[in-house]
């Protein structure tokens, strides 16, 4: 399907295919077997500018938005999510510094973001606090010109490889949630350490990380926005964000469709090739209209968001719940495609089936994402709008 | 104006051009030409090679016409003799010299001309016996202390120097690393025509101009090429391509040292040569060559080749597809822009046959080729095929082998 | 430092294919590319300037549509371009397009190091640079495996041969052609694509490069192209096909029938 894609946008989906097909495609079940973070992918893409992509022009990004970034990630999802994720979650943790950032803490790190010289990471989620983001208990105490901060962050994703972290934490637990804020805190700072890599079902080629801060002391010049916005620069960035989320989904499921298309072709059975049989025949054609479904969802979601439409959280949610919803069927649809041969390592389509679970669960479980739909859809009938 | 047009009132656009055209450069959209109603013939310039097919095709109407005019060339007339460049190095004479003067006195047979060689270095004289027991009629030879082994600018200079003395009117050298590198300097510097990379030289026996036959678009077709208006007519002819010369029993040529050619110094400077043996069997002189190619699939599988290779006795070979995917090393491509090779035995294992890398191997005695496609092109050179799965037929015949089949 | 890349545009030989039918090679969908073995001396250009400063101009003798060749060079970090195209050089052979490049160098000023691929996909002579360095009457050297290094005007090589490498030094100017061995191209990057969609590339034809016209197209071409024909087919041999342990077997019978044997002395 035509989405029309300008000139610039074509190059940079071109550009990330490539890569995806040259760089990340010959060593994507190399890493999921050895989980080993992928450096040199890494280096090529910020060779290439594709970190610059989503940053503004004035802190030497390419000036491009949600879209593209997530026209970046769908193409580098098909070839691996995992890899691709090193990418995408550097996008969300660079995020909340575009929409927040003061300009010196704006012109410190973006630049060096928009190389690809360093990586960011968003650490929001806590052992207690997944789902009920605001149960968090990180606190980060003022004392004099910086913030002390003790806690513990679970399942950061860039954890340990990131330079750059932004952190939700209390800076006044009296007040819950209107008392907390987003402070940048950098991986050199005395008391912050991580905790071993999780051993992960899928997207192994990540880094997810325990974050463990012990009286990490950090300048105060480094609160993004003012004390008691953490929560709203959160719910602002993850907005922002989900259609990245989506994009890695629909690149997953688009790669397992097309293994499980070009399988079907080659496969003989009874004389035939399995693409003959009409079982097959209707299992790619609903794998194929729910991939472009979820892409027509995505890309206006992403649209709407780089367009600065206000409210765009519904949007956001209904493109991640429905891509990642789409990669879960059509990832496990192209194991059952492939037969015996799905089932084994030898043949990429597994993987893609353990990488799309997380789809469903990060960034706000698809359960929170009905219900912020659900309550978006009331709230709007009681207001009485169309 | 252009080197080719078309006679628009002798064109009756019967379209035979646009067929014969090998490159889509004629399209019948002139205007109105002879015959009436039918659009003439219009030729792009940017796509046509002046290859002269069309020209050939309308020999009926004589509507196309090649202006073929050259810069001023050498006095024709004055040339003569077959001359060959006897590329040495380390010690020794190049293995592709025994097979250009086996071409020269081929060519020798229709020209009755004498065949010479140019043989230039420091302490040359003790290749002489050799290439006289080649059947060399006269060596050129410049034995000089100064000039290094790996001084090609002195050695073109020389090599220029005495072709333009001596004026053979033909002049091979090897299609080698060195042959590639020196012969177009001597022809940029007397300015003649030098074609590279011959599967065939013969004299065209209307004009006894030297036909250079080459391969051209990865070998896709052949081209017939002439230099009509220049000497000497400079050819390159890659190793194992032409048989090597017989031994002459009693050697009866001559050998002319060219002491008054000044020998200039070298502007290069040699520092060190370091070999580097590949671990296998020297691909080019193997008697069997077992070669995979992408049906390989993963660059671990190239393990199953070796075994082959080892239980034959032979070397690895690849094909450029396993070789751009970074499978094996360059120095193992057998093709086009690889390695010519002429085993007994070639096997192909997984190589569709691409024309390219038929060009390097399609020489072999017997051609073996194991492929899962039973249209692959490989099976129409192959003179055994087995179709099917390389990894159940590969250890299957290893298998054999290796318990005495 | 100032280096000159010279690169050409040629169509992806891989994919080319005779039509069986007409004997005529099928040109459609057959994608033009930067010769490959050129990719690699750009990227060894753009290394170079990244070491030692400079500049890199990429220059290409060809038709209007190789204007394309030098914008994807630019994408992968030349800084200039300037295609070199006249109807002038139509026809020509390596001799005839040495001389314009040499022309088009000495235009341009000349340059400490010029680089391109050790030969053409399309043509595979590999004549034109040792034919541009006589042109320029400057050094050249084949088959570069490795620039060593370049200090006080001076270059150390590697230079491929078949036996194993040498390593050479000359002066600067130097004409190199490179190999595959030289280096891992670069992708190109978004920058990159950004500055080649703007870039200007002039065009200079002949009268611009001060080239002698009879020296240039087919009339300054000693070698020409008299006739073009396709290899003949061969015929197919025998084929066998099912199970392994069968297939393999009538393989070893016959050949054993016909006195072949493959075997291991």
């Amino acid at each position: 399907m035509n989405y029309f894609l300008t000139e610039d946008q074509k190059m940079i989906k071109d550009l990330a295919a490539q890569i995806a097909r040259e760089k990340i495609a010959p060593i994507a079940a190399e890493l999921d077997e050895s989980q080993e973070f992928p450096w040199e992918v890494v280096k090529t893409l910020a060779k290439s500018d594709l970190f610059r992509v989503f940053v503004p022009s004035e802190y030497e990004g390419l000036g491009g938005g949600m879209f593209e970034m997530c026209l970046v990630v769908e193409e580098l999802s098909k070839a691996c999510s995992g890899i691709a994720l090193a990418y995408a979650a550097s996008g969300l943790g660079t995020i909340p510094i575009i929409l927040y950032g003061n300009e010196e803490q704006k012109k410190k790190y973006l630049p060096r973001l928009a190389a690809g010289e360093i990586l960011a990471a968003f650490a929001l989620t806590e052992p207690g606090a997944g789902s009920d983001a605001a149960g968090i208990k990180t606190t980060a105490k003022p004392d004099g010109d910086s913030y002390v901060i003790n806690g513990t962050k679970q399942w950061i994703t860039n954890g340990g490889e990131a330079s750059i972290y932004t952190v939700v934490a209390l800076t006044d637990p009296e007040r819950g949630v209107r008392g907390s804020s987003t402070i940048l805190v950098e991986k050199d700072h005395p008391g912050f350490t991580f905790g071993k890599k999780e051993n992960k079902m899928g997207i192994r080629a990540s880094a997810t990380r325990e974050l463990v801060f012990q009286d990490c002391r950090v300048p105060k010049t480094n609160l993004l926005g003012k004390e008691g916005m953490g929560f709203l620069v959160a719910m602002k960035t993850l907005d922002q964000s989900r259609p990245g989320v989506a994009s890695q989904a629909l690149g997953i499921a688009q790669g397992a469709m097309d293994k499980a298309i070009e399988y079907s072709r080659e496969r003989h059975q009874f004389g035939k090739p399995i693409s003959s049989f009409q079982g097959i025949q209707f299992m790619l054609a609903d794998m194929a209209t729910q991939v472009e479904a979820a892409r027509a969802l995505t890309y206006a979601a992403a649209r709407s968001i780089d367009s600065g439409e206000k409210d765009v959280s519904r949007m956001s949610a209904m493109a991640k719940v429905f891509a990642s919803d789409t990669a879960m069927r059509v990832t496990t649809d192209a194991v059952q495609v492939l037969g015996g041969y799905g089932y084994m390592k030898e043949y990429p389509v597994e993987k893609m089936m353990r990488d799309a679970k997380i789809t469903q669960i990060y960034e706000g479980t698809n359960q929170i994402q009905r219900e912020v739909i659900a309550l978006g859809l009331i709230k709007e009938s009681v207001r009485g709008k169309k | 104006m252009d080197p080719i047009r078309v006679i628009v009132q002798s064109c009756v656009g019967c379209n035979l051009c646009v067929k014969a055209c090998a490159y889509g450069a004629i399209e019948l959209t002139g205007p109105v030409g002879a015959r009436e109603g039918k659009p003439t013939a219009v030729i792009d310039l940017v796509k046509c090679t002046l290859c002269g097919s069309c020209v050939e095709a309308c020999k009926r109407y004589k509507a196309i016409v090649i202006t073929r005019s050259t810069f001023k060339g050498q006095d024709v007339k004055a040339y003569s003799g077959i001359c060959v460049f006897a590329e040495h190095r380390l010690g020794r004479l190049a293995s592709v010299v025994p097979e250009i003067v086996g071409a020269a006195r081929e060519l020798q047979k229709e020209l009755s001309a004498p065949v010479t060689a140019i043989l230039v270095g420091n302490g040359v004289r003790k290749y002489t016996q050799e290439l006289l027991s080649l059947g060399v009629d006269e060596i050129w030879m410049i034995d000089d202390p100064s000039i290094g082994d790996f001084d090609e600018d002195v050695q073109a200079e020389l090599v220029a120097q005495v072709l333009m003395e001596k004026k053979p009117e033909i002049f091979l050298g090897g299609g080698t690393v060195v042959g590639r590198s020196l012969l177009p300097r001597v022809a940029a510097k007397i300015l003649t025509g030098l074609t590279a990379d011959c599967t065939e030289l013969s004299i065209d026996p209307a004009t006894m101009l030297l036909r250079q036959t080459r391969p051209a678009f990865g070998g896709n077709i052949m081209a017939t090429i002439l230099t009509q208006n220049h000497r000497p007519q400079m050819a390159t002819v890659r190793h194992k391509v032409m048989k090597p010369a017989s031994r002459v029993e009693n050697p009866q040529g001559k050998v002319i040292e060219l002491k008054h050619i000044p020998v200039p110094k070298t502007k290069l400077e040699f520092l060190e040569f370091v070999e580097e043996k590949t671990s296998t069997v020297n691909l080019v002189e193997a008697d069997v060559i077992v070669s995979g190619g992408r049906g390989i699939k993963d660059p671990k599988n190239f393990a199953l080749i070796e075994k082959l290779a080892l239980a034959t006795g032979g070397a690895v070979g690849a094909s450029r597809a396993a070789v751009d995917a970074g499978w094996i090393p360059y120095s193992h491509q057998v093709g086009q822009t690889g390695k010519t090779v002429k085993p007994k035995v070639y096997i192909a294992c997984g190589i569709s046959g691409a024309i390219q890398h038929l060009a390097g191997m399609k020489g072999s005695d017997m051609i073996v080729a194991i492929n899962s496609d039973p249209n692959a092109p490989i099976f129409d050179v192959a003179h055994y095929g087995i179709v099917g799965d390389l990894f159940q037929v590969i250890p299957e015949l290893v298998k054999r082998l290796e318990n005495g089949a | 430092m100032k280096i000159i890349v010279c690169i050409k545009q040629v169509p992806d030989t891989t994919n080319v294919r005779i039509n069986p039918e007409t004997n005529t090679l099928v040109r459609e969908g057959v994608q033009s590319i930067i010769n490959p073995f050129d990719v690699y001396a750009i990227e060894e250009g753009v290394r170079l300037k990244e070491k030692h400063g400079g500049t890199v101009t990429v220059i290409t003798m060809g038709p209007p549509q190789a204007a394309e060749a030098l914008r994807e060079a630019i994408s992968l970090g030349a800084d200039a371009a300037y295609l070199v195209s006249d109807r002038a050089f139509a026809g020509a052979d390596t001799l005839a397009t040495a001389y314009a490049l040499a022309c088009a160098v000495r235009h341009l000023g000349g340059a400490d190091v010029i680089l391109m691929g050790r030969q053409a996909i399309d043509g595979d002579t590999g004549q034109v640079g040792p034919g541009v360095a006589e042109n320029l009457d400057i050094s050249h050297i084949t088959d570069i495996r490795k620039i060593e290094e370049i200090a006080d005007g001076r270059i150390v090589v590697e230079r491929l041969l078949e036996e194993g490498y040498a390593r050479i030094a000359a002066r600067l100017p130097v004409i190199l052609t490179v190999v595959k061995e030289i280096n891992t191209p670069r992708l190109p990057s978004l920058k990159g694509k950004l500055a080649a969609k703007k870039a200007e590339i002039p065009v200079l034809k002949a009268a611009d490069i001060g080239a002698e016209v009879e020296r240039l197209g087919l009339n300054g071409s000693p070698t020409q192209v008299m006739k073009i024909f396709t290899p003949p087919k061969p015929g197919g041999g025998k084929k066998f096909t099912g199970e392994p342990p069968q297939t393999v077997g009538a393989l070893l019978s016959e050949l054993t029938a016909a006195g072949i044997t493959i075997r291991k002395r």
